[in-house]
């Protein structure tokens, strides 16, 4: 039976990945993600799998990328600095056409930054994780539960389509304890005859790679994976949309940001104003339909994220740039208000 | 109804452990709850604190800023929150730690030696459960019953013995 529990969000996201089938967990702490580790050090052996603490994030990533190429259901996770210096090896599992599950619990960056949530890596996720064309799956998770049922899909769909999926989320829900309940996994069954397990003479050797020195066997390659992005772009978005049918603003924030902007669109439709909520669920792909159809009354858009507004040019792409985006946010580790959005959303609403 | 509250003290006064025994209160009460602490080199030493939510609607930002009830354990703590403490709200503060009282007329706010109650009774280390006694008799969030099933199972099987122990701290902070 489904008991409702209490969990922080790092360690029940370790325990959704070793129920949705990770074998194999390749780590370095950092804060503050580290309950990932820690949960996983104490239970992963218990139930067959393996964990182990890398010497380095460098280590850990590709031993991701060794697991990964066996066709195992492998996880790394860090935090802001530490998937910089993961992305080389993400690059080469991107290129490798490998199914993996990266976890990013942001921190304030740049550079070693701080320890406080923080949405600051959001292009560094959905533009730029490595060298190359590539892309990577982007979940962004707003509770607890989102943690558990984020990061079972991340490994389906991660298998499904054979590319790296991350979760992106930030200290506070990593650090957070809500009510969850673990839903029945039945992990997806996918065709990994790809793999390089073994073929004890029985069948061709499969070969992982991703070094390809004739130029066109290489585009070859980045165009056969692009058709496959196109396919996940016209059938993975997801978003929640909240009160949005006759709003005249909406806001937009994904994670845990998007909690402190529900509370203020609340408020704000107590105070009569008609406002509503765009939440993508995933930030690559970007829910660009969804995006539209919620913002058919829409007059202006906000976009509240912990970060200087990097979501603000996906927001603008999507409305093809017809409708106005303010931006409010806070950075550093700093958590905004519901106060302060609320005053942002009242001085839209005051100005029409 | 959203109840938003904050628990502050010294690192080691057990500050995180009493609100999360009130966020499973609030489970037990099949509430929406959420436990948010603070992190980092402040909980060595520094000053810790954490929010917690009761709320019988889904719970938007965790981050308690304005709380609705407040327990403060040491000086710094109270001098950051205190002001920020909604009218109407109620305040349990350690008077053994903090020699100072607010003069804030639109809050409720109850003094309780309970550092001292703690060690006068047996119950070094215990002073957070006092004063979530308190707590829980002045603003009637949950009941001792509920409080009770918190504790066994928030406490793993093997310290059992614990669930007692702690009852009998919140009964004498209910007697204050």
């Amino acid at each position: 039976m489904a008991e409702r529990n209490l969990m922080k969000g790092n360690e029940a996201l370790a325990e959704a990945a070793m129920r949705a089938g990770c074998k194999c967990f390749f780590g370095y702490p950092i804060t503050p993600q580290t309950e990932i580790s820690a949960y996983l050090a104490k239970y992963m052996a218990k139930n067959g799998g393996l964990f182990l603490q890398a010497e380095s994030e460098l280590a850990a990533i590709n031993m991701v990328l060794g697991a990964a190429s066996t066709g195992t259901r492998c996880m790394t996770s860090s935090s802001s600095p530490g998937i910089s210096l993961k992305s080389e090896g993400i690059s080469y599992i991107a290129a490798s056409d490998l199914p993996c599950v990266i976890i990013n619990v942001q921190r304030g960056g740049p550079g070693l930054g701080g320890i406080q949530p923080s949405q600051a890596d959001y292009w560094q996720a959905t533009k730029g994780l490595g060298h190359g064309d590539f892309h990577v799956l982007v979940f962004a998770p707003a509770s607890v539960q989102e943690m558990v049922d984020m990061v079972v899909k991340a490994f389906d769909k991660a298998d499904e389509y054979r590319m790296p999926a991350m979760i992106l989320a930030d200290g506070l829900l990593g650090q957070m304890m809500e009510p969850i309940t673990f839903p029945e996994i039945k992990p997806l069954e996918v065709d990994k005859s790809w793999a390089t397990n073994g073929h004890k003479n029985k069948r061709e050797h499969n070969i992982i790679n991703s070094l390809f020195l004739t130029p066109e066997v290489l585009e070859n390659s980045v165009i056969d994976r692009y058709q496959r992005y196109e396919k996940i772009e016209s059938e993975e978005t997801d978003a929640e949309v909240y009160l949005c049918d006759d709003a005249e603003i909406v806001v937009c924030a994904f994670g845990a940001t998007a909690r402190v902007a529900k509370s203020a669109v609340n408020s704000a439709r107590e105070q009569g104003i008609k406002v509503g909520l765009f939440r993508p669920k995933t930030l690559w792909p970007f829910p660009k339909q969804e995006l539209l159809d919620a913002t058919k009354c829409a007059k202006n858009l906000l976009s509240v994220e912990m970060n200087m507004g990097q979501m603000i040019d996906d927001i603008k792409l999507a409305t093809e740039c017809k409708i106005p985006v303010s931006f409010f946010g806070r950075t550093g580790g700093v958590i905004p208000k519901p106060s302060e959005v609320l005053n942002e959303i009242v001085k839209i609403g005051g100005a029409e | 109804m959203l109840n938003e509250i904050v628990l502050a003290g010294f690192g080691g006064q057990g500050i995180l452990f009493a609100g999360k025994i009130l966020a499973y209160a609030g489970l037990m009460d099949e509430k929406e709850i959420s436990w948010l602490p603070s992190y980092g080199p402040e909980m060595r030493g520094g000053t810790a604190n954490c929010s917690v939510c009761i709320s019988d609607d889904p719970i938007g930002s965790p981050l308690v800023v304005d709380p609705d009830m407040l327990i403060a354990m040491n000086e710094p703590s109270f001098d950051k929150f205190i002001n920020n403490v909604k009218a109407g709200g109620i305040v349990i503060v350690d008077s053994s730690m903090i020699d100072k009282k607010s003069d804030r007329e639109d809050i409720r706010a109850f003094y309780v030696p309970a550092s001292e109650l703690a060690d006068k009774n047996g119950m070094t280390g215990m002073a957070n459960i006092i004063l979530l006694g308190k707590f829980i008799k002045e603003t009637g969030i949950v009941s001792v019953d509920t409080l009770r099933a918190a504790f066994e199972k928030a406490i793993p099987p093997k310290k059992k013995n614990l669930v007692d122990v702690n009852m009998n701290a919140v009964k004498l902070g209910m007697e204050q």
